[in-house]
């Protein structure tokens, strides 16, 4: 088996010295084009459509965390927060939610008539990734001095906290009759995206929202690749890898990690706006625990700390979530004579799952690469003895 | 028989702690020392297990903050600085169990080090422009020269830091404190788990960083052999107090260090 390895890597890295530079950049361009003629192949209203889209979103979403969990190392489980301040984001400033005031930038005909704040999609998308960004900011401050499971415990109970304050906020009057959230009936006729020359989404074909949210993804995807190989990515790891060290090497702790939070919470805000306007609706019980472990999940089956890991992890569990449970494999246990759907016991079927990628792959679907390394450490096992043993001769040459 | 005797210190110090002082709850585990750091010289902190020194060195790169007492870097008062304010201003360390990044690769782990000297930011490491582009490359050049110049070869470069030999190791750890550019390294027991041979070649290895990169150079070590070897002045410690300070030849005469590291004659 071990064998069998070492000559998959060997054929991989001749066929990486063959290749020319300029090959991943058309490798890149390929799947570019497939992501953009894909929608052609299928319905535009089909569920296989509605699953896709909404595997981007998560995706998206999982692209955030993984800044945070991955890259820098801060175990966040109170990722959820930031889905719900992107979707109040769009429910706040897309619909006519606050009924009293008129803004309207950049809006449909239909939406320039109507009460409330109408701003187009992309405006939104900014204020949710700068609401989200200040919010990870704050939700950073008290877990800076803290390590490993203390992080956990923090971030979770903010997750809590907006959990609630979306729930309650319909009590909290911020004048003129108009309050902060809708609550548990939620924040409906949010406007669907409008771009001039195109129109506005319908729920009927689809297509542009996939779109839309692959332009995204893209997006989201070029910063994650950008920042992993910088100054600013190779900070994060150092931190990851021991605090003291990196901030000894003149890393400033407080801003670096600050950094991390902010930037994953923007994407998770993003990700929360489109989700606010593709479920048509912000309802306060879309924002529950679970949501943070289900996108941690995500994360983990990826591959901690890997890019491509977090776009296979998001869109894999998306799938299994919203197209092979409730579409293909619904009423297996029925046909097999039991008495229950297997909707009922998604969250089994996703534990099940983690337990068993955590015994058959621990590093993951597409483990990070220095995790792939690490993994390899097998070809010099003698080194690793010296490593081990200080004051064993001949380690230095 | 102890610091009044040496002879005054160069005028131009580099590094000075005045009257620094950490206590942690009750333990007072450095008590009240100053020394000075001259230029372009080898410096040796020396002293029995649990004297400070390590201590001490916390307190001088930013890690621990002084109970009491100052320390100067150069004509800055550092003594509530930051680690990486104080790593930007030219101090760079290793330490005493090495602290190496373990999932990154020797090259990655140098390139940390440029942190400080180095300028993109969020919107920089974005968006990549021209400067940023060769900022990059130049720095991962320059950590390529400084592990060719500690002495390691290229099939080492891109292993991860974790997997190299203890030896290797510790050249790594030196390159990475070298590439943030200081004008003061301190090293924490360097020698640590070396035999007599590589000993001999860190120790005329730090002459030739002192030398050649015009370093100064603050030792923390154990073995005798190197510390009188290399060292112009030397400190010792024991239970957080500076007993004795001066040339190697003086302060391994000085009664209070016999006593100190063989404990009172009868």
């Amino acid at each position: 088996m071990s064998e069998l390895r070492a000559l998959l890597r060997e054929w991989r890295a001749a066929a990486g010295k063959r290749l020319p530079p300029w090959s991943s950049r058309a490798l890149a361009g390929f799947f570019i084009v497939i992501g953009i003629v894909l929608p052609f192949g299928f319905g535009s209203a089909s569920g296989f459509m509605n699953a896709t889209i909404i595997a981007l979103a998560y995706a998206v979403m999982s692209l955030g965390l993984n800044i945070v969990v991955g890259f820098a190392g801060l175990l966040d489980l109170g990722y959820v927060a930031f889905y719900a301040l992107g979707a109040y984001s769009l429910g706040w400033f897309g619909s006519g939610f606050f009924f009293k005031a008129q803004v309207h930038v950049l809006v449909s005909k239909v939406a320039s008539t109507l009460p409330g704040v109408h701003l187009n999609f992309i405006l939104i998308l900014i204020a949710a990734a700068l609401i989200c960004a200040a919010a990870g900011a704050v939700i950073g401050l008290p877990t800076l001095r803290l390590r490993g499971d203390y992080i956990a415990i923090v971030t979770l109970a903010f997750g809590e906290i907006i959990g609630d304050v979306a729930v309650n906020g319909q009590s909290v009057h911020v004048g003129g009759g108009m309050t902060l959230t809708a609550g548990n009936l939620g924040i409906s006729a949010v406007d669907a995206p409008y771009f001039p020359g195109i129109g506005s989404f319908g729920l009927l074909d689809l297509r542009p929202w996939y779109w839309l949210i692959f332009a995204i993804l893209l997006v989201v995807l070029f910063v994650n690749l950008r920042l992993r190989d910088s100054r600013l990515g190779r900070a994060w790891v150092a931190l990851r890898e021991d605090e003291v060290a990196a901030v000894s090497m003149g890393i400033p702790l407080v801003k670096t990690k600050l950094l991390a939070y902010a930037i994953g919470a923007a994407f998770g805000g993003m990700s929360g706006a489109f989700f606010g306007t593709y479920y048509t609706e912000v309802n306060a019980g879309q924002f529950q625990f679970g949501f943070s472990i289900f996108i941690l999940a995500m994360v983990i089956i990826g591959g901690l700390g890997s890019i491509w890991g977090a776009v296979v992890g998001g869109m894999v569990l998306g799938y299994i979530n919203n197209y092979l449970i409730p579409d293909v494999l619904n009423t297996l246990p029925s046909k097999l004579g039991f008495n229950f759907q297997l909707t009922e016991v998604e969250f089994g079927i996703f534990g099940f799952l983690l337990v068993i990628m955590m015994v058959l792959r621990p590093q993951g679907l597409i483990p990070e690469r220095r995790r792939r390394l690490e993994l390899t450490a097998e070809i010099a096992p003698a080194d690793a003895q010296l490593a081990e043993a200080p004051g064993t001769p001949g380690g230095a040459a | 028989m102890s610091s009044t005797e040496t002879p005054a210190p160069p005028a131009v110090a580099v590094l000075r702690a005045e009257h620094v002082t950490k206590t942690f709850g009750g333990l007072v585990a450095v008590n009240d020392i100053s020394f000075d750091v001259p230029e372009h010289s080898i410096v040796s902190l020396i002293g029995p297990n649990g004297a400070g020194k390590t201590t001490l060195f916390n307190m001088l790169t930013g890690l621990y903050r002084p109970t009491e007492g100052r320390i100067m870097l150069g004509e800055r008062n550092i003594t509530r600085a930051r680690p990486d304010v104080i790593t930007r201003h030219g101090v760079a360390r290793t330490f005493q169990n090495i602290r190496l990044f373990g999932a990154m690769t020797a090259v990655e782990n140098v390139m940390v080090g440029h942190h400080a000297r180095m300028r993109a930011g969020l919107f920089g490491s974005i968006f990549r422009p021209p400067w940023v582009r060769r900022e990059e490359l130049q720095t991962r050049e320059h950590a390529r020269e400084l592990l060719a110049y500690v002495g390691l070869r290229e099939p080492v470069f891109d292993r991860l830091a974790g997997q190299l030999p203890y030896g290797d190791q510790r050249r790594v750890e030196i390159a990475r404190a070298l590439a943030s550019q200081p004008r003061l390294l301190l090293l924490d027991e360097p020698t640590a788990g070396m035999n007599a041979q590589e000993s001999r070649v860190l120790t005329e290895f730090m002459r030739k960083l002192r030398d050649e990169l015009e370093l100064t150079i603050l030792l923390i070590e154990h073995d005798m052999k190197v510390v009188m070897g290399v060292s112009e002045r030397i400190t010792v410690l024991d239970y957080g107090k500076k007993i004795a300070e001066g040339e190697p030849a003086a302060v391994r005469a000085d009664p209070a260090v016999i006593e100190a590291y063989l404990g009172k004659q009868a």
